[in-house]
């Protein structure tokens, strides 16, 4: 009882200062039970974790996978199409220049540099110049030709009116006249003139009025047309007037001579 | 009685005057009595006479005045500072013809010798009163009054402006279709004054149809009148494409050509001077010349005359040349390169040369045809030898040296080139040497005459300065050719080879 009570109360002290004991053995272990306890929760959510996450990895990569196959698949077939659209374009485009060298080929011998109309060009324009050269030249002599017709007329002209001016040089029988000395083999060719100049008294009316027609033989004109507008030379012909011409009143007789 | 006596007075008062005004008119037709005339104050005298009371001494003192001041510049202008123009100007609208054309030919006279003077007529108004004598019907006013216009119009482009704001054109184009031929001759030689200016005043002048009439009277016998008609269609085509078009479209050009024939020298030359102004602005207007024979009837012009007249006929060859190798093939196969070469040696003129030379280098520098053409003419040593010559004036020279480089960056012609190895300055050298460059490696026949021409030797012996571009033409001709040649023809090659005897040890 007593020893019983005694050992109950050292018991007691001894419970007590057990629990006393592993109260603070378990406070002091507390934290680090507590820390060992955390820790190994967190490893395990961790672990947990790390587990799902694998998973959704997995999950995912293939996910991926398929896409990126998916997805390279019709970029592949549409880069076969492209490579496709530009071999059939390269070979069009090489058919295209073909064609357009050709063309070009020709259009340029045809129309720009063409050779053969070049040459047929400068031929055609040598022959024009051959033709011009003699056209011309014949112009010119044409065009000669009728100023020393023109000339010749006018000098004959000249000639016939001194004639006519120099009528009283005219040699007679009794005296030869100044063209016609008896030293000279034959006479000069103004006393032929003055032979057949007419002399007219001259009348109030214009010699111009009298229409007289001329076949004079021109000494020294070959290429003569004939025609002098004269009105003082004889004519061997009958006057051909369109009206009979008066001779003028009161003129003396007109001496003819041949 | 008396009534009589003072009558007679005044008579013979009139009569002296009359006689005086005769007498001063006929001896101012004589030009050494101007001196005199003037020293003795004639001027003074005159001046009153032109107012007088009777028409007859008017005329006649009018005329005496165009004659004194026709003479010389100093007359006319103390006519000017006399203030004769006012009275001279204001009386034109009112008196008889004769009177009109003394008048128009005081004003003629005075504005005929400077600008100056000219613009003093035209300050007074004279242009207007001239432009109403235009108007009239006598043919012999219309001419004075047209020669007055056209020798003021010749000075400058601003009187050539007032006589056309006076309204002058339409008239003068109406003077142009009457039957007078002095009266043409006149009206077209005062169209030419006025268009030679510019371009506007042209314009003007074929607004007013000018162009058909002048073509019309192409054909006309008369050499003076042709002549005045071809300056006026150059002096019309030379401003501008436009107006030469319109030239070209009257279709002058096949009986142009014919009278490229004719007698008179001046005409000729002047159808010379309307190509030329025609064919220098665009290759389609040189066709047309060139189609209808322009360029045979040219060369043969060329070949008749001589001096100053040549210079257009040469100019338009070179306008034509210079267009395309078309054209220039043209020129050439109308024998105009031994023409131009005939012109070269024959003319003395550096001016001549110098558009000769010009003409030259425009033939040649198209293809190698072309300068193989210039080359067989034997051009080369002669553009040389005037590129050369110390007497050559600069723009000679510059010429000459500019056609002979352009054409012989063309030119393939070998036996041609060949004579300008000789003697020439190093900046022609090069040329040649690199022609010769570019021929001998692809031509073995050539290469043989290279050789025995004794080109190869005188290639040698030029010196060039090694890196320069001559010296690498030359390292490019030497390496057509076998290396004995090149060293048996290299200068010194026999001392080497004497050398060489002298060593040798016969074994």
């Amino acid at each position: 009882d007593m020893a019983e009570l005694l050992k109950i109360k050292s018991e007691a002290e001894d419970f007590q200062s057990e629990y006393f004991y592993r109260n603070s053995q378990a406070e002091e272990k507390r934290q680090k039970e507590n820390q060992a306890a955390t820790q190994i929760q967190s490893w395990f959510r961790a672990c947990k974790v790390r587990a799902y996450f694998s998973h959704l990895h997995k999950k995912a990569v293939i996910i991926q996978k398929i896409w990126r196959g998916f997805t390279a698949r019709a970029r592949f077939r549409q880069m076969v199409k492209a490579a496709y659209f530009i071999m059939k374009m390269n070979f069009y485009e090489e058919m295209a220049v073909r064609i357009q060298r050709r063309w070009r080929g020709f259009f340029v011998r045809k129309y720009i540099h063409n050779f053969y109309a070049r040459k047929s060009y400068l031929e055609g324009l040598f022959r024009k110049n051959e033709l011009v050269r003699r056209e011309l030249d014949e112009l010119e002599e044409l065009q000669k030709r009728e100023r020393d017709c023109l000339e010749m007329v006018k000098e004959q002209t000249a000639k016939v009116y001194q004639a006519y001016r120099l009528h009283h040089l005219l040699s007679t029988k009794q005296c030869p006249g100044v063209f016609n000395s008896p030293f000279r083999s034959a006479p000069h060719e103004m006393e032929q003139l003055l032979r057949q100049v007419k002399y007219q008294a001259p009348t109030r009316l214009a010699p111009g009025g009298r229409a007289c027609l001329l076949g004079m033989p021109g000494p020294a004109a070959p290429s003569f047309s004939g025609t002098l507008g004269s009105p003082w030379i004889k004519t061997t012909q009958t006057r051909c007037s369109s009206r009979p011409i008066l001779p003028p009143i009161g003129s003396k007789k007109q001496q003819v001579r041949w | 009685m008396s009534q009589r006596h003072i009558i007679q007075v005044f008579e013979q008062y009139q009569k002296s005057r009359m006689q005086f005004v005769q007498t001063v008119a006929d001896l101012a037709s004589r030009p050494q009595n101007i001196e005199m005339l003037q020293n003795a104050g004639v001027m003074s005298m005159l001046r009153p006479l032109m107012l007088d009371v009777v028409p007859s001494i008017q005329q006649t003192a009018a005329l005496a005045l165009g004659r004194l001041a026709d003479h010389s510049d100093d007359l006319a202008e103390a006519v000017v500072k006399e203030d004769i123009l006012p009275q001279l100007v204001h009386s034109l609208a009112s008196q008889n013809r004769f009177y009109k054309k003394a008048a128009a030919f005081v004003l003629r006279a005075v504005a005929k010798h400077s600008p100056e003077l000219s613009q003093a007529v035209v300050a007074c108004g004279g242009v207007d009163a001239l432009v109403l004598c235009l108007e009239e019907f006598d043919p012999g006013v219309k001419e004075a009054a047209a020669w007055a216009l056209g020798f003021i119009a010749r000075h400058n482009a601003l009187l050539s402006q007032s006589v056309v704001d006076a309204g002058a054109v339409p008239l003068l184009v109406l003077c142009l279709l009457e039957p007078e031929m002095a009266l043409k001759r006149i009206a077209a030689s005062t169209l030419s004054d006025i268009s030679k200016h510019t371009p506007e005043l042209a314009q003007t002048v074929v607004d007013c149809g000018a162009i058909a009439h002048l073509a019309q009277m192409i054909l006309n016998p008369d050499a003076k009148l042709k002549r005045q008609v071809f300056s006026a269609l150059s002096q019309i085509s030379k401003h501008s494409v436009s107006l030469a078009e319109m030239v070209i479209e009257a279709e002058i050009f096949p009986a142009a050509v014919a009278c490229l024939r004719d007698p008179d020298e001046y005409v000729r030359k002047n159808v010379t001077t309307l190509m030329r102004e025609v064919v220098k602005h665009t290759p389609e207007l040189s066709q047309v010349i060139v189609n209808c024979g322009g360029m045979a009837a040219v060369i043969d012009y060329l070949g008749n005359c001589r001096g100053n007249l040549r210079l257009p006929a040469i100019m338009m060859l070179g306008y034509v040349a210079a267009h395309s190798e078309n054209l220039a093939m043209a020129v050439i196969l109308s024998k105009g390169v031994p023409q131009l070469a005939l012109c070269l040696s024959e003319e003395s003129e550096h001016h001549i040369k110098a558009a000769t030379a010009w003409s030259i280098g425009q033939i040649g520098h198209h293809t190698p045809e072309h300068a193989k053409a210039v080359a067989t003419a034997h051009l080369l040593p002669k553009l040389l030898e005037l590129y050369m010559d110390a007497n050559s004036s600069e723009d000679l020279q510059a010429k000459s040296k500019k056609a002979l480089k352009s054409v012989l960056q063309k030119c393939t012609y070998l036996p041609g080139l060949e004579p300008l190895l000789y003697d020439v300055p190093s900046n022609i050298l090069k040329h040649v040497v690199c022609q010769f460059s570019k021929v001998l490696p692809h031509d073995s026949k050539a290469r043989r005459l290279f050789v025995t021409s004794g080109g190869l030797k005188k290639l040698q012996e030029i010196e060039a300065e090694p890196g320069s571009l001559l010296q690498e033409h030359i390292n490019a001709i030497n390496s057509c050719f076998p290396e004995e040649i090149v060293r048996y023809y290299s200068p010194g090659y026999s001392e080497v080879l004497l050398e060489r005897l002298e060593n040798y040890q016969p074994a």
